[in-house]
């Protein structure tokens, strides 16, 4: 072990420096970003071009000889039992290679016990896939599906969260389920027992479990608050639906996924297929975007796998639009009971939540842990139950459950502000203990020119306007499974090899930017080969976790070259190590500055071809945080201001002001365009999306992006966005991710900015005109009484 | 002009798309659309075992030159372009017009590829955003995108930059209102909006 003094704190706050002991295989310690050429600026991204030309292959792109198309005959009823099903006629249509009936489910959750008598699994949601055909083409297999039978006997269904949770409602399982979390950050307890079709509760997260006694705490308190807060079903909608080309063949199986893991990917098609993992290789090169969804091979991808093996050939199985709606993934919607105490000053003596949610045939629909960690309250508890309905199975959804969670707490915060007739940031200063978004509030206030909004509803005319602010919190996940291999080549290359994806992020140029500031040279001369399991293990993109798990041994990889290369340089300038310095890609003698050598150059003079070495992510320095809140955490500040129209009920969001930090920031325009996705996407949830299912057919009535409603140029905001630099000294590059924090606050941001505006607080979402007019009336006639 | 708002596909009806597909089906390589009971009539040709796929041979003019295609008559641009003349630039979001992803120009005009049939371009020019830079110089608009970072995954770009090269080709300098009058259909998940208003604005200026 040695010692390395690292920067900490926030320039232009408390920036100062702290020691750590750290493995002798760390690097040394990277200054602050003001000090670095590539690292914290705004370098263009490295696969823009190919992104801006066409040239960019995603998987809906690739084609391999003799590819076939695959499509996937869905249940159209919600609930059955399967008597038949003839594939004869397809079997025999001219252009078809292959029919693929499924013997079991591969999506939901897994019920203790469940053999139907008919030998196919049950049908529990519409849109469940039962057959799965390969053709030359996706008409002539769309064709083939339209010839097969299935005769199916209709059960009772449920796909309501409330009509589910009553005695008697149709049962989605018979038994107990599990359900294995996915790597996208959604929370899902194992073992819990089933009444019904209500699981749980679950009542801990990693942060603990419910602390001090609600009662006394109810007691204490000057103020209650009570309130029941409903949100929807929303659908990820990445613009690349899910979909895999699996080339099932030679002894090993080539797959190209639109995949947030290829890690997962892989281990899911090793499992499911029985093979060796070194037996798979996935190739995700780009990636049209997932927000969590796309972590599992799913079992589209099981069926691609069928077909091909059955056809011999590759097999492209894309879903298309309305698939991705009704079996792809969702954020499960929410019904949570809040009740709040607090004294005068603002003080919380006690906060309980009961909630419950449906990932329709899935797990995950818990509220996350950000009532249990963002403000200090001595005395909490929660209870979150997942419902069984019939419909798609959810999936974890950028920030699973602090995105439901954070609309109840924030709003209850917001309406205790309003009691006690304080500004709600000043209240947030008191109950919040998390540094981070104390100077993140404070930068707020100077930025926005701050003072205690208005009085709520008091705008004269019909548009009212209103402001609101709400806050996140994320946890700072690490994934150990970030392992970074770099070659340096004898004409100079520079190659960065590891199976991380990324699915729009930016990965790719984070990476390049990090070793190349290591060896001193430039973004561009870096080639990021990644997405690829034949390269070594990388994490999935989920719970941003991404940019602190890879980056770390990307660097320590790097300077492991480095010193290889200053090695050589000594020997090839005649002075020792310690006098060679690296810069702009030159190796300098310091005390001599006409001795030096081009890294080109140096590179020339290679011993071998090609150098490597090879890095793992390092435990994190001075050790692993888990489960404390406050500095060590992803927090951001944003505030909202709306526009309400009190005779149409329509909202528009005028403005929105993000306040983020994530450690060290390591691209500032790739940052920025993560926080305006997640701002877009909050004002989406807050405003306009929501999968509706009919309860009398249980089908989704709004499955494409005509009918779904999608926010466009129109009603995208201007978004200001301020970034604070955070050094936390806990990693050879001290850099964290963005994508979930940036999308945490925004919908309680509006949903409080339209109390401000109209004096009516809106409980569910979306926030459409309907329900704003709705609340208008019901508070006139209560004004009335 | 670019077809914006296309019509809902009614449950139990027969789709544009599908209309259109249908109707190329029974006309087999002519352009004329039938009435729905034809289109229903050719569903069920399509239903008889029978029915073998009956591909035609085409031309089409595809960024500068004359390419020769096998396909079936219901084979939509968008795929012809992406599975048979390996443009796979052009992408393909929603499959009905309502996301713009597959905006390509035909004869200069923003046109939605998976809402026409290849056989309906006859001898009209395709450009597809592989053809958009001339003689390997980029248009100033993919400069600007990457400059700007307007891309994120990146599978709406191609029909972004499109979509917002029309209008600069029409209106050297439009106002912010302009452009997003111009990429209202622009569906983007990842939330590109603001810098690609911001890149096209600033393409504008260069140009
Ligand atoms: S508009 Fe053509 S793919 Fe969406
Ligand atoms: S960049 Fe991903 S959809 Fe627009």
């Amino acid at each position: 072990m040695k010692k390395i003094k690292l920067p900490h704190g926030i320039p232009d706050y408390n920036l100062g420096e702290i020691v750590r002991e750290v493995p002798n295989s760390e690097p040394p310690a990277l200054p602050v970003n003001k000090k670095l050429k590539v690292i914290g600026k705004r370098i263009k991204r490295i696969d823009a071009l190919a992104k801006v030309t066409g040239s960019a292959v995603f998987t809906a792109d690739v084609q391999l000889p003799g590819m076939l198309y695959g499509k996937i005959l869905r249940a159209d009823v919600p609930h059955a039992r399967i008597k038949s099903i003839d594939i004869s006629a397809a079997e025999e249509h001219p252009g078809v290679f292959a029919v693929h009936i499924f013997e079991k489910r591969y999506e939901g959750a897994n019920p203790k016990k469940n053999s139907p008598e008919s030998g196919y699994p049950d049908v529990i949601y519409a849109g469940q896939p039962v057959v799965g055909v390969a053709a030359v083409s996706t008409d002539i297999a769309e064709d083939a599906i339209n010839l097969i039978k299935v005769e199916y006997e209709p059960l009772d269904f449920v796909v309501d969260l409330d009509r589910a949770r009553k005695p008697g409602a149709p049962l989605v399982y018979q038994t107990d389920v599990d359900q294995e979390a996915s790597s996208g950050g959604e929370d899902i307890e194992e073992g819990l027992k089933s009444r019904g079709n209500v699981r749980g509760p679950t009542t801990r997260s990693f942060y603990g479990g419910p602390r001090g006694d609600l009662e006394k705490g109810f007691k204490e308190a000057d103020v209650v608050i009570e309130r029941t807060y409903r949100t929807q079903v929303q659908t990820h909608c990445p613009l690349e639906t899910h979909g895999v080309v699996v080339d099932y063949n030679r002894g090993h199986v080539t797959i190209y996924a639109s995949t947030q893991s290829t890690k997962g990917t892989r281990n899911d098609f090793a499992k499911t297929f029985n093979l060796s993992k070194s037996k798979v290789r996935v190739i995700s090169e780009f990636i049209g975007g997932g927000f969590g969804a796309k972590h599992s091979l799913g079992s589209f991808g099981v069926m691609a796998g069928f077909l091909s093996k059955k056809s011999g050939r590759p097999v492209k199985l894309m879903l298309d639009r309305k698939e991705e709606h009704i079996s792809a993934g969702n954020r499960p919607n929410s019904v949570q009971f809040m009740k709040l105490g607090a004294k005068k000053d603002g003080t919380l003596t006690a906060l309980k939540q009961l909630s419950y949610g449906t990932a329709g045939i899935g797990l995950g629909a818990g509220v996350g842990n950000i009532a249990q960690a963002m403000y200090e309250c001595p005395n909490f508890k929660t209870e979150q139950y997942d419902v069984f309905t019939n419909a798609g199975p959810g999936a974890a959804f950028r920030a699973p459950g602090n995105v439901q969670g954070a609309f109840a707490l924030e709003q209850l915060i917001d309406e205790l502000a309003v009691k006690l007739d304080t500004d709600p940031l000043q209240l947030r200063d008191k109950i919040d203990k998390s540094m981070i978004r104390k100077v993140q509030r404070e930068r707020a206030v100077q930025l926005l020119n701050w003072k205690k909004p208005k009085k709520a509803g008091s705008d004269p005319g019909p548009v009212k306007k209103g402001i609101g602010v709400a806050q996140a919190h994320w946890p700072r996940f690490v994934n150990l499974d970030s392992t970074v291999e770099i070659r340096v080549l004898r004409d100079g290359a520079v190659e960065v090899r590891s199976a991380v994806q990324d699915i729009g992020t930016g990965t790719k140029t984070v990476l390049a930017q990090v070793v190349a500031e290591e060896l001193g040279l430039k973004a561009e001369d870096i080639t990021v080969l990644i997405g690829d399991t034949l390269f070594p293990i990388g994490p999935p993109s989920g719970g941003s976790v991404v940019t602190g798990s890879i980056t770390p041994p990307a660097r320590n990889a790097a300077h492991d070259i480095k010193t290889q290369l200053i090695e050589l340089a000594a020997g090839e300038l005649n002075t020792d190590t310690d006098n060679i310095l690296t810069e702009n890609g030159w190796f300098f003698s310091k005390t001599d500055n006409s001795k030096k050598i081009s890294f080109h150059d140096l590179a020339g003079k290679l011993r071998v071809e090609q150098i490597t070495a090879t890095a793992s992510r390092s435990d994190d320095y001075g050790g692993f945080m888990v489960g404390t809140v406050g500095f060590e955490e992803l927090g951001a500040v944003q505030f909202a201001e709306v526009s309400v129209d009190t005779e149409t009920g329509f909202v528009k969001v005028d403005k929105v002001v993000a306040v983020h930090s994530c450690g060290r920031p390591l691209n500032i325009g790739q940052i920025e365009s993560q926080i305006n996705g997640g701002v877009i996407m909050g004002i989406a949830y807050a405003l306009y999306e929501d999968r509706v299912i009919d309860e009398n057919t249980g089908q989704q009535v709004n499955p494409n992006l005509d009918q779904y409603k999608m926010p466009f140029t129109f009603e995208v905001p201007e978004i200001q966005i301020e970034l604070i630099e955070e050094y936390g000294a806990r990693s050879s590059t001290d850099a964290t991710g963005i994508g979930e924090p940036a999308n945490i606050a925004t919908a309680a941001a509006v949903a409080n900015a339209v109390y401000n505006a109209i004096g009516v607080r809106m409980t569910e979402l979306p926030i459409t005109p309907s329900r704003i007019l709705a609340a208008l009336n019901k508070a006139k006639k209560e004004n009335n009484e | 002009m670019k077809n914006k708002k296309p019509k809902k596909e009614k449950s139990g009806s027969i789709s544009r798309r599908g209309f259109l597909k249908g109707a190329g089906i029974a006309a087999a390589g002519t352009v004329i659309i039938g009435s729905g009971v034809a289109v229903l009539e050719s569903r069920k040709s399509v239903q008889n075992k029978d029915f073998e796929p009956k591909t035609i041979n085409i031309s089409m003019k595809v960024n500068g030159s004359i390419r020769q295609l096998n396909i079936e008559p219901r084979t939509t641009l968008a795929d012809a372009l992406r599975n048979e003349l390996h443009l796979t630039g052009t992408k393909v979001g929603c499959n009905r017009g309502a996301c713009s992803a597959c905006t390509v120009w035909i004869n200069g005009i923003p046109t939605l590829s998976c809402m026409t049939l290849a056989i309906e371009v006859g001898d009209r020019e395709v450009t597809t955003i592989e053809g958009l830079a001339k003689n390997d110089r980029l248009h100033p608009l993919q400069e600007a995108f990457m400059d700007h970072d307007a891309t994120q995954c990146g599978f709406c770009t191609p029909g972004m930059i499109m979509t917002a090269a029309h209008l600069l080709e029409h209106n050297p300098s439009p106002t912010e209102k302009e452009i997003k009058v111009a990429l209202s259909g622009n569906f983007c998940r990842c939330g590109t909006h603001p810098k690609v208003i911001a890149a096209t604005l600033d393409a504008a200026k260069k140009m």
